[in-house]
This record gives structure tokens, sequence and C-alpha cells, in this order.
């Protein structure tokens, strides 16, 4: 699997990201910066974590609007897969690749600690390696991470298969006291209509390794690799 | 041309700035606060003189990048 990692002034995830890419597919991401440089032909691309033009406007309004994100849109009409974490979730929905917004913490605060996600579905090419109902382990780090969108569109979603993520208890259950944002439906993942698109706020490329204090996110990577061999 | 931007949340927006500020002012001894919205405000100095022309442009930014419509309205005014 060949992956391209996508930086703009203000990312700073993306060592962590290529790590955990490494450590699952035996290979170094492509490092893309996001004006004036060609996005090469991978078939992976990840919008990585940070805070990409200072936050500015809106978390990601300004990313969403970088030279290379045109492409980066066109690239996830054909069917490449995009995985957008965290500041990267933000400028996709920002994009209009992903629906809904990230709106500001329900508690004002950012949020920085380990939370518990339960894996709603098991479906290539991200989530492939876990079973449905899984509860993995991962981190936060965000001040805008609450998921928002209206009534139709959360129905539409849930619907159709397409929220992969929420947060829940160690246990899997679901409730206002796990839910670190405020997240609508307690809503940590989501993908777009075609499945190719996946965005979440959690980082699953800081547990890839036992130093990092646990491996629960490398599933995602793995099945990625798995998914998307060359 | 002046052009005045309000970008506001929507209607049945959780608003937990607001809801702080809301607070404060309670907390402040401001009585009978009954509620409270933020949003934000946008000058742009615009080279059109014709002010239609300039309201869809301002129109345009708005959907473009000002404003995300899927939980903000926004209000435009402009100054000759």
């Amino acid at each position: 699997m060949k992956s391209a990692i996508v930086v703009f002034p203000g990312t700073n995830r993306e060592r962590d990201m290529a790590l955990a890419l490494r450590r699952a597919t035996g290979r170094d991401p492509a490092i893309v910066w996001h004006s004036g440089e060609a996005l090469p032909k991978v078939d992976l691309i990840v919008l990585p974590g940070g805070f990409a033009h200072g936050d500015y406007l809106r978390c990601g309004a300004m990313a969403a609007h970088s030279p290379i994100m045109a492409e980066v849109k066109k690239r996830a009409d054909r069917g490449v897969t995009v995985l957008a974490v965290c500041n990267g979730f933000q400028a996709a929905c920002e994009a209009g690749m992903l629906p809904g917004v990230l709106m500001p913490n329900v508690c004002l605060q950012f949020v920085c600690r380990d939370v518990h996600l339960r894996v709603e579905r098991s479906v290539r090419p991200f989530t492939g390696r876990y079973n449905a109902g899984t509860v993995i382990r991962v981190p936060v780090a965000h001040h805008d991470g609450n998921y928002y969108a209206d009534k139709e569109t959360l129905d539409r979603l849930e619907g159709e298969g397409r929220v992969i993520f929420r947060y829940s208890a160690p246990d899997g259950t679901l409730g206002d006291a796990h839910n670190p944002n405020g997240s609508a439906r307690h809503i940590a993942g989501v993908v777009n209509a075609k499945g190719n698109v996946l965005g979440m706020m959690p980082h699953p490329e800081d547990l890839v390794d036992p130093v990092m204090g646990g491996t629960d996110g490398l599933g995602l990577f793995q099945g990625l690799a798995e998914s998307l061999a060359a | 041309m002046k052009a005045k931007v309000h970008v506001t949340l929507k209607n049945g927006v959780l608003d937990p700035q607001g809801k702080a500020i809301g607070n404060a002012l309670t907390g402040l001894g401001f009585a009978g606060v009954s509620g409270v919205r933020q949003g934000k405000y946008i000058e742009i100095e615009l080279d059109e003189r014709d002010a239609a022309k300039a309201r869809a442009t301002v129109e345009k930014m708005c959907k473009t990048l000002l404003a995300n419509t899927v939980i903000e309205n926004y209000r435009i005014d402009l100054d000759a």
C-alpha cells in the first residue's frame, strides 16, 4: 500500500501518522505540502491532525480550501481511500467530503485523554480487522470534536450504516459520561456514502506500539494495508 | 463599499460558548439574562460600487467560506 500524508501550515500529527503507516506497511508514506506540490499516485491519502492555518474562522475551514484539497476531493470521488483524523476530519467536513461539522466541545475545554470507542461496523478498508462491537482504547486531543448534523442527516448516516465508531464505556455501553465532547449520538467516526472516506476525531495512530501504552489503533492501519495491498 | 457580515448559529444548534457567556453574566450579578447566542462579525472592504453586484459577491463568499451553512446563518449589510 502506498500512502501520502497531506501537511498544512499548522499540521502537527503527521509524524505520528507516518510512524503508524510505516509500522503497518513497512513503507514510508509520502509527506506532501498543501500547496504547489503534486499529490503522488497513492492508495491511501491521509489528512492528519493539528491546527491547520491556525484553525482560523472555523477548524478546518481554511484547509478545506487549500490548493491540494481539490485534488484530494477528485481522488476521493474516484474511489481512492482517505483517512481524515482530528483536524483532518474537521477539514474533510468543511470541504464537503463528509456530512456534518465538528463544533466546540460541550465542556468548552481542550480534551486530551484516552477514550473508548465501540467499533460499530467491521468494514473494509478501515475496520475489517476489528469485529463489530469490539471496544478499543485510543486518545483524543481536541477542542472542537463535537460532531453535529441535523436529525435527518444523522438518521440517514445510521440507516446507511455509516457510523463506524462511537464513544463508549470500556464495556461498550453508551452514555453522556463516556462522550468526551458532546457529539450527537456519541458519534466518533463516520464514512461517506461510498465508504472510502473515514473521518474520526480520536487518534488511532497514537496507539500502535506497546511503548505508546497500547496497540488498539494498529488494527486500523493493518486493515488498510491488507485492503489496499497493491 | 463595505460589507458587514454577521454569522450566527442557527436556531436549535447548541451554543456552548453562548451558554458560558450567559452563565458568566449571571455570575457577575446581571439579573434577567435568559439566553445568550454568540457569533462572528466580519467587515469586508470591496472595490465594487454596484450594491447588487457587491451583495451577490459577498453572498458567494459567505456560502464558500465565511459561514458553514450546516450550522450557521449569515446576514449581509452594505455601507456605500
